[in-house]
């Protein structure tokens, strides 16, 4: 049999710098939705994630190991395979190969993603490890502050090619009107 | 419009997807008529309705909005799974 190699979901496809604005796939790792059950201990549920579970728009850890809100009652575990015991608290669903995830890196991220979001994403209404479901174009997306320059964006796999077109497009248009 | 998601805030109406009134479910057995105006018969009111909405673009939540079909006005959103449909009776 050939030896099958995998690629990323924006290989081929990034990184991309368009004027002061960069746009790399991030190594984000295992994947993991977590769905704790209707009345779960949080506590037992934490103490298998590593890290708090995280609040509406909120994201928890660090770099190593994030928890980022997704939904009603759901969570994305980035980075690290969480321990077998959360799967007695909660519904665990491997996602690794489902997300295709970026970093938009540079000041202007906001007026980048104002073109495309129709949610406020500059750091005075969306801090450092705020997050948000909602559009970005017509996919729906994740989105995440890292640091004050930084923000991960995640779309699901099958739209990696439309996620980097409608970046580019934004990031041009940005770049014209500086 | 804009709909006051309560676990994401304030979002564009393109963010919802419309599911239809919010109604009470009739007991299983309410009898054919019941049930018949709950698959098939809807009010069309100008003024206040109590509809089912879906967050489907941002947290996945169904909500049961409250609002004014004559002046767009949103009166109230409550997370439908917390909901009490005793409230609504």
């Amino acid at each position: 049999m050939d030896r099958l190699q995998a690629t990323s979901p924006c290989a081929g496809l990034l990184p991309m710098t368009v004027g002061a604005l960069s746009v790399e796939e991030m190594k984000a790792g295992p994947i993991t939705s977590v769905a704790p059950f209707k009345g779960a201990s949080m506590a037992s549920v934490e103490r298998a994630l590593g890290v708090p579970f995280p609040a509406p728009l909120q994201s928890t850890g660090d770099t190593a190991l994030r928890c980022v809100w997704v939904g009603q009652g759901e969570a994305l575990l980035i980075g690290a395979v969480p321990d077998a015991s959360l799967r007695s608290y909660a519904a665990v669903v491997d996602q690794s190969d489902a997300w295709a995830v970026v970093t938009l890196r540079g000041a202007q991220g906001p007026e980048a993603l104002a073109r495309l979001v129709p949610v406020d994403t500059r750091p005075a209404r969306f801090g450092v490890g705020a997050t948000m479901r909602t559009q970005l174009g017509h996919m729906n997306a994740s989105i995440t502050r890292l640091d004050e320059q930084t923000v991960m964006i995640a779309v699901f796999r099958s739209m990696a090619g439309t996620l980097v077109h409608d970046l580019r497009r934004a990031l041009e248009a940005v770049a014209a009107r500086s | 419009m804009r709909i006051e998601c309560p676990l994401c805030g304030g979002r564009d109406r393109r963010e919802f997807y419309y599911k239809g009134a919010a109604l009470v479910r009739p007991d299983v057995d309410a009898g054919a008529q019941a049930w018949d105006g709950y698959v098939h018969l809807r009010e069309n009111p100008a003024g206040a309705t109590l509809d089912l909405w879906q967050h489907e673009a941002g947290c996945g939540a169904w909500l049961v909005v409250s609002r004014d079909t004559v002046t767009h006005e949103v009166y109230g959103v409550q997370l439908a799974a917390a909901y009490s449909v005793g409230a609504r009776a």
